[in-house]
C-alpha cells in the first residue's frame, strides 16, 4: 500500500470534498474541517494536500464561475474521483477491522 | 457571509503571487485568498487583514505552487552573445582590465584567506550529536563594585546543584583541566594533558567516542583513566593497553578506554581522561572542611549540559539567577553569577579567562572581517570607477543595442555578466595568491596557528566562488545601472546627457574614500610599530640581557642548579616561581599589621640570589639570606606597597609585618624600587618578593655574553645531565618579552599588509583614473599647447584635480586615525608612545608621494606628445 497510503490531513480534506458535493472549493473545504473538528488550516496547506491528491487521482477539478467577493476570479470545484471513493473506503474499512478486533474490556475499564 | 462592502487586498503581495506562482494554479489560489481576505476584513478590521494576507502569500511559497524556471533557447543565445562582447571589450580595453582584474585579487585573496579562516572557525564543534542543545555554564566574577570579569569556568558546586536540583537536563558533566603530569609505566615516561572529567563525559559530548571500552562505565570508577589512540601507543607501543595500570603523578590509573583523536575543530581537547572521583577524592583528602565545594572555587572547573529536547535554555538560566542569588548571599564583597553559554557560540565566542581549550575573540574576528571587507570595497570601488568613466565610450555600443530591441534589463546583465567575469578571472589569481600567503597568516600569531589549519575543502572553494560572483555584482551593480539607464538617441548622438557629469562627483567620492582608508591604514601601521618598539625597549625597572631562564618543569632545582654553576660562563644562578613583565601574575588579598587597609599584592618566589641577578635597586634593608628548609617568615614589597599602606619612607617599612590572608604573616625586610611585574600597558601593581626553597618553575642564568653560543650548549649538557629525559627549555628573556609584546607587532603587521595592498589598489585606480583623463582631454591639450601653454602649466592643470581629492582624503583620514589610536587602541595603555607629527604625516607624505608620481607620469607623457599628430587624426 505504500506510496498510495492516504494521509490523516489528505483523508479529512477528501471527505471534506465529499460532505461539499458538488461545490467543494479550496476555501469551502478549509471552513468544513474547522466546523467539523475546530482545527484552523491555512489555506496553503489544503491547497498542498489538493495538489497531492490531485497528483494521485483521487480527486479531479474544473474550473467554475466568478464571483464579485473574489476579485472576478473563477473559483476551482472538485469532486472525488472513484479511485477516490475506493481509496476511501478501504481506509474506512482498515479502521473497522481495528475496531472490530478491539476487546470489549477495553471499552469497559473506564 | 460575505457581506458589506468589497476591499481589494493589498496590490504588491498580489503581484508577488502572481510573480512567483504556477500559471495553471494562480487564479485558482489568488481568488480563495481573496475571498479569504474578506473574511479578514469582517473579522479583524482592515489593517490586520492586509498582514494577514501577506502571511497567507508567503505561506504558498511551497514546492507545489512555485513556477518551474524555464530557461528558453532565446536566453542561452543572448547570453552567449553578453559572453562573447564581455570578452572582447575586456580583450579590447587590456590596461583597464588588468588594472581591475589585478586589484581584485590581490584583495580578495584576503578576503578568501578571511573566508577560510571564518569558515574554519565556525565548524568548531560541530561534530557532536546535538551540538545547539549542548550548553556550558560559566561565570562572572565581580570585586565589590568593580566590572564583572568573564571566566570560562564555574564551580564544581554549580554543577553538582545542576545535577541534583534543575530539570530538563539530559545529562551533564564536571570537568577538571589540572589532569596533567607524567604518566609511567614501566620503565617508560610520557607526559600527558589531559581532563578529569566525570562518567557521562561522552554522553554529553556525543562527538567524542570510544575506540575500546564502555563509554557508559569508563569513567565511573576511582582510577581510572581514558587515553587517545595516540597518546596509548605513546605508552604501549603495539601492546594492548586496556586494563593495564599506569601511573600518573604516581597514582595508579587503570586504563579503562580507548578514544578516538579528538578533532583538530574541538575547542576541547585531551590526551587523557581521568575520572572526577578520583580527583573529588583527592580534594577530600586534602581539605576535610569541604573547601572545594566552595562556591567561589571558579577558574579550573567546567560544567557542560546536554539539554531535554524542547527544554528553553532560559528557564535553565532562570534556576542559575536563583541558585547564584542565594550563593551569593553567603559570600562576602564577592559575587559569582554564572551564565549558560551555547555549545556553538564558544568557538569563536566572548573574552573569557581560564579558556579550557583553545579560543578566539570574536571581537578579532568581527574585526578582521571589517578590516577585509574595506579592502574588498577598495578594489570594488576601482572597477565601479573606471567602468563609469569608460561609459562615455560604450554609449555608441549601448545605442545600437537598445536600437536593436534590447530592453534596460538585458544591458544590466550584460554588464553585470562582464564584472563577474572579470572577478572570475581574478579569483583565479586570488586563490594562487592565496595559497602563497597563506602560511604567512599562520605564522603571524600563535593563537591563529592553533585555532585553524586552512586545508582547502570543496566546501571551501564553493564558497569562494560564491563570493567572487558577488563581488562581481557589488562592483558592477552602478556601472550597469547607470549604463543601462542611458536613452538611445542620447547614446548614439555621443553626448551622453547630464547624469554623466553627476557621475564625476560620485566618482571623486569614491577616490577620496580609497585614499582615506589607505591613509588610515598605513598612519595605524606606523603607530603600531612605534609603539612596539617603544614596548620592547622600556625601561622595566631591572635587567633582562643576558639572562637564560630555564623551565625546571618539576625536575630537583638543586641539583639544576648545581650542575649549571660548574659551567665558567655562568656568572649567577637565581631560582623563581615566575617571570616578571611577561603579562601574568599570582596574586593575594594581604592586610597591614595594625591596619584596616587591605590591598591585592602580586607576588613571585625567588631565592636569595634572584634580586642580585635581576639588579632590582634595594631602597631600605637588605635581601633574603640562605635560609634552607625554614619557614616563610620575610617579604620584600616595592615601593607602590609603601604608598598604599601610607608608610613615608622604605626606611619605615622595615619590620612591620604584613598579613596574607589564609597565609602567613611576613616581616618586611627590604623595600625595592616600582618595577613592572606584569605588563607595561598595566599600572605598576602592589609587589612583594616571597622567599621559598621549594616553590620554583624556573632557574635563571646570568650569562657571560662572549661566546653565548657555546655556552647554550653547555647549559643545554649540564641539563640533560640530570633531568632524566625531560627537555631542555630555555628561553632568553629579552626574546620572552618580545613575545610578550607581539600583540603590539601582530597588530603592525597585519595593519602593515592590509596598507600595502589598499594603497596599491588606490594606485592602480588613481593610475586608471589618470590615464583616463590624460585620454579625454588630449585634443584640449593639444589646443592649449599651440596656444602656447607650457608644459608645467598643462601638468599642473591635468594634476590639479587629484592633488585635491589626495588633500580631501588626508584632512578625512589624519583626525580619525588620530582618535582611533587615542581614544580606542592605547588609551587603556599606561605607558604608550605619544602621538605626533613625525607619526601621522610620515604616512600621508608617503601616499602623496606616489600618488603624484603616478599622476605626473601619466600628465608628463600627454603634455609632452607632439600637438600635430594627435590633431591630424580625427
Amino acid at each position: 500500500m505504500k506510496g498510495t497510503h492516504l494521509g490523516e490531513f489528505q483523508e479529512l480534506v477528501l471527505l471534506s470534498i465529499g460532505v461539499l458535493y458538488p461545490e467543494a472549493y479550496g476555501v469551502g473545504i478549509k471552513e468544513e474541517i474547522y466546523a467539523k473538528t475546530g482545527r484552523k488550516v491555512t489555506l496553503s496547506t489544503v491547497h498542498a494536500a489538493l495538489n497531492r491528491l490531485e497528483k494521485k487521482g483521487l480527486i479531479k477539478s474544473e474550473l467554475g464561475e466568478a464571483t464579485k467577493i473574489r476579485g472576478g476570479k473563477r473559483k476551482r470545484y472538485l469532486t472525488i474521483t472513484s479511485y477516490g471513493i475506493k481509496m476511501l473506503s478501504e481506509s474506512r474499512a482498515q479502521r473497522e477491522q481495528f475496531w472490530n478486533a478491539i476487546p470489549e474490556i477495553v471499552f469497559d475499564v473506564n | 457571509m460575505h457581506q458589506g462592502k468589497y476591499h481589494t487586498p493589498p496590490i504588491l503581495a498580489q503581484r508577488f503571487l502572481r510573480w512567483f506562482c504556477k500559471p495553471a494554479l494562480v487564479e485558482d489560489i489568488a481568488g480563495d485568498l481573496e475571498e479569504d481576505f474578506n473574511d479578514f476584513v469582517t473579522d479583524y478590521g482592515l489593517g490586520r487583514a492586509r498582514y494577514k494576507y501577506w502571511l497567507a502569500v508567503i505561506r504558498f511559497l511551497k514546492p507545489f505552487a512555485i513556477k518551474k524556471i524555464h530557461i528558453t533557447t532565446t536566453q542561452t543565445i543572448m547570453f552567449k552573445n553578453y559572453f562573447k562582447t564581455s570578452i572582447r571589450s575586456i580583450a579590447r580595453n587590456r590596461l583597464f582590465s588588468a588594472i581591475n582584474i589585478i586589484g581584485l585579487a590581490i584583495s580578495m585573496s584576503v578576503c578568501l584567506l578571511m573566508i577560510s579562516f571564518i569558515s574554519e572557525l565556525f565548524s568548531y564543534d560541530k561534530f557532536h550529536e546535538n551540538p545547539d542543545r549542548i550548553h556550558r555554564v560559566i561565570s562572572y566574577e565581580q570585586f565589590l563594585q568593580n566590572e564583572p570579569q568573564g571566566v570560562a569556568a564555574t564551580s564544581i558546586l554549580t554543577g553538582k546543584r545542576l545535577q541534583a536540583e534543575v530539570p530538563g537536563i539530559e545529562a551533564s558533566v564536571i570537568l577538571n583541566r589540572r589532569f596533567a603530569g607524567d604518566a609511567s609505566f614501566q620503565n617508560k615516561t610520557v607526559s600527558l594533558k589531559g581532563l578529569w572529567a566525570s562518567k557521562s563525559f561522552f554522553e554529553v559530548l556525543s562527538g567524542f567516542t570510544l575506540l575500546q571500552g564502555n563509554a557508559e562505565t569508563a569513567l565511573l570508577s576511582p582510577n581510572s583513566v581514558v587515553l587517545t589512540e595516540e597518546a596509548a601507543t605513546r605508552i604501549f607501543g603495539t601492546a594492548n593497553a586496556m586494563g593495564q595500570t599506569i601511573e600518573i603523578r604516581s597514582i595508579p590509573f587503570t586504563v579503562t578506554g580507548i578514544a578516538k583523536q579528538p578533532p583538530f575543530n574541538s575547542h576541547i581537547s585531551f590526551e587523557a581522561l581521568g575520572s572526577m572521583v578520583t580527583y573529588e577524592n583527592m580534594l577530600k583528602q586534602r581539605s576535610k572542611s569541604g573547601n572545594w565545594l566552595k562556591w567561589t572555587n571558579v577558574g579550573n572547573d567546567y560544567v557542560y549540559l546536554l539539554l531535554d529536547e524542547g527544554t528553553e535554555p532560559g528557564s535553565i538560566q532562570a534556576s542559575l539567577d536563583k541558585m547564584s542569588e542565594e550563593e551569593n548571599l553567603k559570600i562576602d564583597r564577592f559575587k559569582i553569577y554564572p551564565e549558560l553559554q551555547a555549545l556553538t557560540s564558544i568557538m569563536p565566542g566572548p573574552a573569557l579567562s581560564n579558556n579550557i581549550g583553545k579560543s578566539m575573540d570574536s571581537s578579532i574576528l568581527s574585526t578582521l572581517f571589517i578590516l577585509t571587507t574595506i579592502v574588498i570595497l577598495c578594489a570594488a570601488f576601482n572597477y565601479t570607477n573606471l567602468s563609469v568613466a569608460r561609459a562615455f565610450k560604450r554609449s555608441k555600443e549601448i545605442g545600437v543595442r537598445k536600437v536593436v530591441g534590447a530592453n534596460k534589463g538585458q544591458i544590466f546583465w550584460q554588464f553585470i555578466l562582464e564584472a563577474i567575469i572579470i572577478s572570475l578571472t581574478a579569483l583565479c589569481i586570488a586563490i594562487l595568491l592565496f595559497y602563497l600567503i597563506r602560511p604567512e597568516f599562520l605564522n603571524i600569531d600563535p593563537m591563529v596557528q592553533q585555532a585553524t589549519k586552512m586545508i582547502a575543502t570543496p566546501a571551501l572553494f564553493a564558497y569562494f566562488l560564491v563570493f567572487s560572483v558577488f563581488v562581481g555584482l557589488m562592483a558592477g551593480f552602478f556601472p550597469a545601472v547607470h549604463l543601462s539607464k542611458l536613452k538611445s538617441t542620447n547614446a548614439l548622438k555621443n553626448a551622453p546627457g547630464s547624469g554623466l557629469l553627476s557621475r564625476m562627483n560620485m566618482r571623486k567620492v569614491l577616490v577620496v574614500i580609497q585614499f582615506s582608508l589607505s591613509l588610515i591604514f598605513i598612519i595605524s601601521a606606523t603607530i603600531s610599530f612605534k609603539q612596539y618598539k617603544y614596548a620592547v625597549a622600556f625601561d622595566l625597572g631591572y635587567n633582562t640581557e643576558n639572562i637564560l631562564s630555564v623551565r625546571l618543569q618539576g625536575v630537583d632545582p638543586t641539583k639544576v642548579a648545581t650542575a649549571f654553576e660548574a659551567i665558567p660562563a655562568v656568572n649567577q644562578v637565581a631560582r623563581s616561581f615566575d617571570l616578571n613583565g611577561l603579562g601574568n601574575g599570582d596574586r593575594t588579598r594581604v592586610t597591614l599589621e595594625n591596619s584596616a587597609d587591605s590591598a591585592y599584592l602580586y607576588y613571585n618566589f625567588v631565592d636569595e640570589n634572584f634580586i642580585p641577578l635581576m639588579e632590582h635597586k634595594l631602597l631600605a634593608g637588605a635581601n633574603f639570606e640562605s635560609r634552607p628548609g625554614s619557614r616563610e617568615e620575610s617579604i620584600i614589597i616595592n615601593e607602590r606597597t609603601l604608598r598604599k599602606f601610607n608608610i613615608e619612607s622604605p626606611s619605615a617599612a622595615i619590620d612591620q609585618y604584613i598579613q596574607l590572608i589564609r597565609g602567613p604573616r611576613l616581616r618586611i625586610i627590604g623595600v625595592v624600587e616600582d618595577f613592572v611585574y606584569t605588563d607595561i600597558s598595566r599600572n605598576i601593581h602592589h609587589f612583594g618578593f616571597r622567599y621559598s626553597n621549594s616553590r620554583h618553575n624556573y632557574i635563571n642564568l646570568k650569562l657571560n655574553p662572549s661566546d653565548l653560543v657555546r655556552t647554550m650548549e653547555r647549559v643545554e649538557s649540564a641539563w640533560n645531565a640530570v633531568a632524566d629525559g625531560k627537555e631542555f627549555q630555555a628561553e632568553f628573556y629579552d626574546q620572552k618579552l618580545q613575545s610578550t609584546y607581539s600583540q603590539y607587532a601582530t597588530i603592525y603587521t597585519i595593519v602593515g599588509f592590509l596598507a600595502f595592498i589598499t594603497i596599491s589598489i588606490a594606485v592602480l585606480g588613481l593610475l586608471g583614473m589618470a590615464i583616463y583623463t590624460a585620454e579625454t582631454r588630449l585634443k584640449e591639450i593639444s589646443v592649449r599647447k599651440i596656444l602656447g601653454a607650457s608644459e608645467a602649466s598643462l601638468v599642473k592643470l591635468l594634476a590639479r584635480g587629484f592633488i585635491w581629492m589626495l588633500a580631501i582624503a588626508a584632512l578625512i583620514a589624519v583626525p580619525l586615525s588620530y582618535y582611533l589610536f587615542d581614544s580606542v587602541v592605547l588609551s587603556e595603555s599606561v605607558n604608550r608612545i605619544s602621538i605626533g607629527i613625525t607619526e601621522l604625516f610620515s604616512g600621508v607624505l608617503f601616499i602623496f608621494l606616489i600618488g603624484f608620481v603616478t599622476i605626473a607620469s601619466q600628465t608628463w607623457k600627454t603634455a609632452k606628445s607632439n600637438p600635430a599628430q594627435t590633431l591630424r587624426s580625427e
